[in-house]
């Protein structure tokens, strides 16, 4: 029975990038808290994951020798924020939100880098047979 | 690699919130600069900030901060009476600067705390990144 790495780390490299990507997005929500006229946009990270546990993206194989590729999460839809104290100047970045958004996201962050460690010690365990 | 976005959206941040602590300080510097006529005399300067795309092959979340420009406030200036002042002119006034303090305190603030939330998130986005490097050792 061959270890493969794609099946033994599941769905969280996806997961993975995902939170990279949302991070990257409310740093921009944050960047751009003074610029006037900017809106807040987010991701609805449970609809992209259920998107993507739903339908594998799987390459069509064509020849035996042919790599399958890796399931990899679609690019998610951007969705504006609901302000709750919108500014004069069309600003819809709430800073205290963003931060905890951002917050939150990097703990799931390092809970899914946390898992996908577990993961690499079992598969090494499992290799080295000790 | 999506989380290298973060050091450029926020180092842009970073870049525009202390240019705009620098207008700041040189408003706050010239509150007191006279001229002997509107024209001479110091205008406040308030920077533009607008939305800029990172790269085109970055996606549309990635949207850093770029200064568009400054401008100089038209708001009307004071005109102070004072005869003996070397600048004042033929009718015995200096013009005070149309620099408004409790504005730039304000605006002092807004950018000192823009700016220390934005290398929180540099921050933290690093130490993801070095965690993630050390992923499975």
């Amino acid at each position: 029975m061959a270890i493969s790495f794609d099946k033994a780390l599941g769905d969280f490299p996806g997961h993975l990038s995902l939170y990279g990507e949302r991070s990257s997005l409310l740093a921009a929500n944050i960047a751009n808290a003074d610029t006037p006229g900017f809106k807040a946009s987010d991701i609805d990270f449970r609809s992209v994951l259920a998107k993507a546990g739903g339908e594998k993206m799987v390459l069509n194989t064509t020849h035996a020798s042919h790599l399958g590729g890796s399931s990899a999460v679609s690019s998610p839809e951007l969705l504006y924020r609901i302000p709750t104290q919108p500014s004069v100047d069309g600003n819809t970045v709430d800073t205290q939100v963003e931060q905890a958004e951002f917050a939150e996201n990097a703990v799931r962050y390092q809970s899914t880098l946390t898992f996908l460690n577990g993961k690499f010690r079992g598969l090494k365990l499992a290799i080295k047979g000790e | 690699m999506s989380l290298f976005n973060v050091f450029d959206i926020a180092g842009s941040a970073m870049s525009a919130e202390s240019v705009r602590l620098n207008v700041t300080s040189s408003n706050l510097a010239n509150a007191q600069s006279v001229g002997s006529s509107e024209a001479d005399t110091y205008h406040a300067r308030h920077p533009v900030f607008s939305a800029v795309m990172q790269s085109l092959q970055a996606d549309a979340g990635s949207v850093g901060v770029r200064v568009d420009g400054i401008v100089e406030s038209q708001t009307p200036m004071e005109k102070q009476y004072q005869p003996h002042h070397p600048l004042a002119n033929e009718d015995g006034y200096v013009f005070l600067p149309n620099v408004n303090i409790v504005d730039e305190m304000a605006n002092m603030i807004s950018a000192s705390r823009s700016y220390q939330s934005n290398v929180e998130v540099l921050n933290t986005s690093k130490q993801l990144m070095l965690a993630t490097l050390r992923m499975g050792q």
